[in-house]
C-alpha cells in the first residue's frame, strides 16, 4: 500500500471524491497541505482575495453543477471569514466541503497564534462537522463528508485539520474507502407509498389546485419531472425564489414567483386553492406571510427530503418524506395507472378564474421620459441581449427580487441567489465560480452598488484567473430595499440607506484589468449590452448602470397579512 | 406537556454539544440532562426532559434525529417507562431535628451518606415528584444544599433502545 502524509492523503483524497476546484486561502496551518497541492496538477487551486469570497465561489460551483464546492482555509481569521459563506449555503441547502487548518493539536486550547475553535463557531451552520484526530482517518473522513455533504437535504460539511495531522515526513498507509458507512445516517430513497397515493387521490378530486415548487427541485434536479406532472395535469405552477426555473419561466402554466414579491395572480390563486402541493419547498416566512391566514381552505400536500421541514411552519395535511424526483416520478407513475382524471371542468373554472386575476398585470412599471432607466427595464433588456439563456446570479436587495420578476428563467440551476440568508457580496464570487466550471456560457452578476462593495476584491481573482463574468450593476446611489421599507414604514426617514462617496467604478475595475462601462440613459444600454457579450466577449465587463432611485419593488405583500394582501403600486392595494 | 427524550449517541467528542446547540440554537428549553457511556462503549445513553406541546416535541424530535451522531431515539414518555432521579440533600439536623429528618429520610427510603455534628447528607432517588416531595416534608427551611443528577428513563417491558 501507498504511504503518504497527512497533507498528500488530503489532496488524494479530495481527487478521489471528485474535486476539480478548491477555493481558498493559504496560511501557517495549512503550508504542509499547500506543499502536498503544489506538487500535483490533478486538484486545482484558484486563490481568492477573501475567504468568504471563496465559500461563495465553491457555492456558486456547487449551485450550477449540482456537484459539492470545495473551500480550504488556514485556521482562525481563514476560518472565521468563511462563516457568512457556510450559513449561506446552509440556509439555501448547498453541498460544501469547507477545510479548515488549525493550530498544532497540542496547542489546541491554549490560545495559540492564529487559533479559533472552528468546529464550535461553525456548528449551527453546518450539516456536520470533523476534526481530525489521526492522519490516518483523513481519506475517510473526507470521504464521508462528501457523502454527507451531497446526499439526502446537502449542505455544508466542514472538515478542521490540526497541522501535525499534515507533517510531510510522517507517512501513513493510504486507503480511500470505497463504500462510505454511517449507521446514523441513512437518507430516505423513497416516499411512503401510501402517503404519495392519498396525495394523488387528493388531487384528483382538487377542484382549485396549485403546485408550489422550490429549490428543492432544482436540487434533487427534477425540473423534468416537475414539468411532467404540471402538464400532464393541467394545474396552475408558481415558484419560490429559490425555485424559478424548476418550471420554465415563459410557460403559459406558469403563474411566476409566489411570496412577498410574487404575482398577484400566484398569490390570490394561492390564498383561494383548495389543494397545495408543495415541492420541494419549506413555507418560508417570504413565501406564507402571516401562517394564521395562509391558504385557509387548502389541503397540503408536502414533499421533502427533510422530516424537519414538514409541518414546522404549516402543518401538512399529507407529508411524504423522500426525495422529491422519486416521489414525483411514483405520482405520475400512479396517474398512469389510474382510471381517474382531474376533475377537467372544474379545472377549466380554475383556469378561467386565474386568467380574470391576470390582466391585472401586477409586475408593471412605468418608463420615465427623461431617459433616466428603471431597473426593470434593464433587466428586461439584459434578458432580451442574453436570449434568457444566462447564468444570472444575484446579491440581495431591490436587484435582486427586479431579477427574479423581469428575467424569465425557463432551464433550472440558472437562477443562483442567496435567498434564504440574504447574503450581500453573494453574487461575484458566486458568478466566478459558475465561470470557472461553464466558461462557454454567458453569467452575470446583477448586482448594486452596495453589494458589489461587499467582495469586489475579487476582480483581482478575476484578473489572476481570467474569468470573464458580466457584472450588471443597478445603480441607484443607495441601499434600495431598506430605502424602500424607510419610505413605507419610516416616513421616508432614509437613515444610513445611501452610499455616499460611490467609487468610480469604471476607473476601479480597469485598474484591475477590466472593462468598465457607464450607462446614464435609455439610449446609451442596447449598445453597452451588445459590446458587453460580444465586442468583449473575453473580457470582465462592469456595466455600472444608473437606475431611478425612486423605484419601489412591487407587487409586495402587507405585512402580516394574508397571501392576496398586496401593495400593487405605491398607490394600489388589494 | 412534559416529555422524556432518550437518545443513543455516537460516543465522540463533539456530540453532545451539537445536542445542546440545537437546544439553545432554535429556543427550545431543556429541563434535565444526563449522558454516560453504555455497555457499548462507541454509544452514550442521553436523556433529557422537556416541555412542549405536540408539534414542538415531533420539531425536537425531528432536528434531533437530522444530527449525524444521533443514532436513535425515542419519546419515553409515549408509553409506560420507569423514571428515577438521584438527589444528595444536605440538610441542617441539630438536636429533636435529627430523629425527625431521619424518619423522613426513612419514608421515602432515602439513606443518609453523611453524616457531621449539625448535618445530615442524604441520597434519594425516585421520580422528579418524589424528590420535590420529600424537599417539602422535611422544609425547605433546613436545606443547605442539594444536587441532583436530572431524570434517567427506560421503556418498561420488552422495548429497548438498542442498534
Amino acid at each position: 500500500m501507498e504511504l503518504l502524509s497527512g497533507g498528500e492523503m488530503l489532496v488524494r483524497a479530495l481527487h478521489e471524491s471528485g474535486v476539480e476546484y478548491i477555493y481558498g486561502y493559504p496560511g501557517g496551518s495549512l503550508l504542509h497541505v499547500y506543499d502536498a497541492l503544489y506538487k500535483q496538477s490533478a486538484v486545482k487551486h484558484v486563490l481568492v482575495r477573501h475567504e468568504q469570497a471563496a465559500a461563495h465561489m465553491a457555492d456558486g460551483y456547487a449551485r450550477a453543477t449540482g456537484k459539492p464546492g470545495v473551500v480550504m482555509v488556514t485556521s482562525g481569521p481563514g476560518a472565521t471569514n468563511t462563516i457568512t459563506g457556510i450559513a449561506t449555503a446552509y440556509t439555501d441547502s448547498i453541498p460544501m466541503v469547507v477545510i479548515s487548518g488549525q493550530v498544532m493539536s497540542y496547542l489546541v486550547g491554549d490560545d495559540a497564534f492564529q487559533e479559533t475553535d472552528m468546529l464550535g463557531l461553525s456548528r449551527p451552520i453546518v450539516k456536520h462537522s470533523f476534526a481530525v484526530r489521526r492522519p490516518e482517518d483523513i481519506p475517510e473522513i473526507v470521504a464521508k463528508a462528501f457523502h454527507i455533504a451531497s446526499t439526502g437535504r446537502p449542505g455544508p460539511v466542514v472538515i478542521d485539520i490540526p497541522k501535525d495531522m499534515t507533517m510531510p515526513n510522517e507517512r501513513y498507509e493510504y486507503a480511500y474507502p470505497q463504500k462510505v458507512k454511517l449507521r446514523s445516517y441513512t437518507p430516505p430513497q423513497r416516499g411512503h407509498s401510501g402517503q404519495i397515493k392519498k396525495a394523488v387521490e387528493l388531487m384528483l378530486a382538487a377542484k382549485r389546485p396549485i403546485i408550489y415548487a422550490g429549490g428543492g427541485v432544482i436540487l434533487d434536479r427534477s425540473s423534468d419531472k416537475l414539468r411532467a406532472l404540471v402538464d400532464r395535469l393541467n394545474f396552475p405552477c408558481t415558484n419560490t425564489l429559490m425555485g424559478l426555473g424548476s418550471y420554465p419561466g415563459t410557460a403559459e402554466r406558469f403563474l411566476g414567483m409566489l411570496g412577498m414579491h410574487g404575482t398577484y395572480e400566484a398569490n390570490m390563486a394561492m390564498h383561494h386553492a383548495d389543494v397545495v402541493i408543495a415541492i420541494g419547498a419549506r413555507f418560508d416566512d417570504r413565501v406564507t406571510n402571516a401562517t394564521s391566514k395562509f391558504c385557509p381552505d387548502a389541503k397540503i400536500i408536502h414533499i421533502d427530503i427533510d422530516p424537519s421541514s414538514i409541518s414546522k411552519t404549516i402543518v401538512a395535511d399529507v407529508p411524504i418524506v423522500g426525495p422529491v424526483g422519486n416521489v414525483l416520478d411514483e405520482m405520475v407513475a400512479l396517474l398512469d395507472e389510474s382510471k381517474e382524471t382531474p376533475d377537467a371542468e372544474a379545472i377549466a373554472a380554475w383556469w378561467k378564474q386565474i386568467n380574470e386575476w391576470r390582466p391585472r398585470h401586477a409586475m408593471r412599471y412605468e418608463k420615465n421620459d427623461n431617459g433616466l432607466m428603471k431597473p426593470q427595464e434593464v433587466i428586461e433588456a439584459m434578458w432580451t441581449a442574453t436570449k434568457g439563456d444566462a447564468y444570472v446570479t444575484s446579491d440581495v436587495g431591490q436587484h435582486q427580487m427586479f431579477a427574479a420578476q423581469y428575467y424569465k428563467f425557463d432551464k433550472p440551476n440558472r437562477w443562483i441567489n442567496s435567498g434564504g440568508l440574504g447574503t450581500m457580496g453573494f453574487g461575484f464570487p458566486a458568478a466566478m465560480g459558475i465561470k470557472m466550471n461553464f466558461p462557454e456560457e454567458m453569467v452575470v452578476c446583477v448586482t448594486g452598488e452596495g453589494s458589489i462593495q461587499m467582495n469586489i476584491q475579487e476582480l483581482s481573482t478575476c484578473l489572476q484567473y481570467g474569468i470573464p463574468v458580466k457584472i450588471l450593476c443597478l445603480n441607484n446611489g443607495s441601499l434600495g430595499m431598506v430605502r424602500q421599507w424607510q419610505d413605507m414604514n419610516y416616513e421616508g426617514r432614509h437613515s444610513h440607506s445611501y452610499m455616499e462617496s460611490l467609487p468610480d467604478f469604471i476607473k476601479l475595475v480597469e485598474a484591475y484589468g477590466h472593462v468598465g462601462m457607464r450607462v446614464e440613459t435609455r439610449d446609451q444600454l442596447p449598445q453597452a449590452l451588445e459590446d458587453t457579450f460580444g465586442k468583449y466577449n473575453g473580457r470582465l465587463v462592469f456595466l455600472d448602470v444608473a437606475v431611478d432611485p425612486e423605484e419601489h419593488v412591487y407587487p409586495m405583500q402587507v405585512p402580516a397579512g394574508s397571501m392576496r394582501d398586496m401593495w400593487l403600486s405605491k398607490t394600489e392595494r388589494t | 406537556m412534559r416529555h422524556i427524550i432518550s437518545i443513543l449517541l455516537e460516543n465522540e467528542p463533539g456530540a453532545l454539544s451539537r445536542v445542546i446547540g440545537l437546544f439553545a440554537q432554535r429556543g427550545y428549553n431543556i429541563e434535565t440532562l444526563t449522558v454516560a457511556p453504555t455497555e457499548d462503549k462507541t454509544l452514550s445513553r442521553l436523556t433529557m426532559t422537556t416541555y412542549g406541546d405536540d408539534r414542538k416535541i415531533e420539531q425536537i424530535t425531528k432536528q434531533l434525529n437530522k444530527l449525524i451522531e444521533v443514532v436513535k431515539l425515542v419519546d419515553l414518555s409515549e408509553g409506560p417507562h420507569i423514571e428515577r432521579e438521584l438527589m444528595l440533600i444536605k440538610v441542617k439536623a441539630l438536636g429533636a431535628q435529627r430523629a425527625e429528618i431521619k424518619r423522613t429520610a426513612d419514608i421515602f427510603r432515602g439513606q443518609i451518606v453523611d453524616v457531621s455534628a449539625s448535618v445530615y447528607t442524604i441520597q434519594l432517588t425516585g421520580t422528579t415528584d418524589k424528590l420535590e416531595a420529600f424537599i417539602e416534608a422535611i422544609g425547605t427551611g433546613c436545606v443547605l444544599e442539594t444536587v441532583r443528577t436530572g431524570v434517567s428513563g427506560i421503556s418498561r417491558g420488552e422495548k429497548i433502545l438498542s442498534l
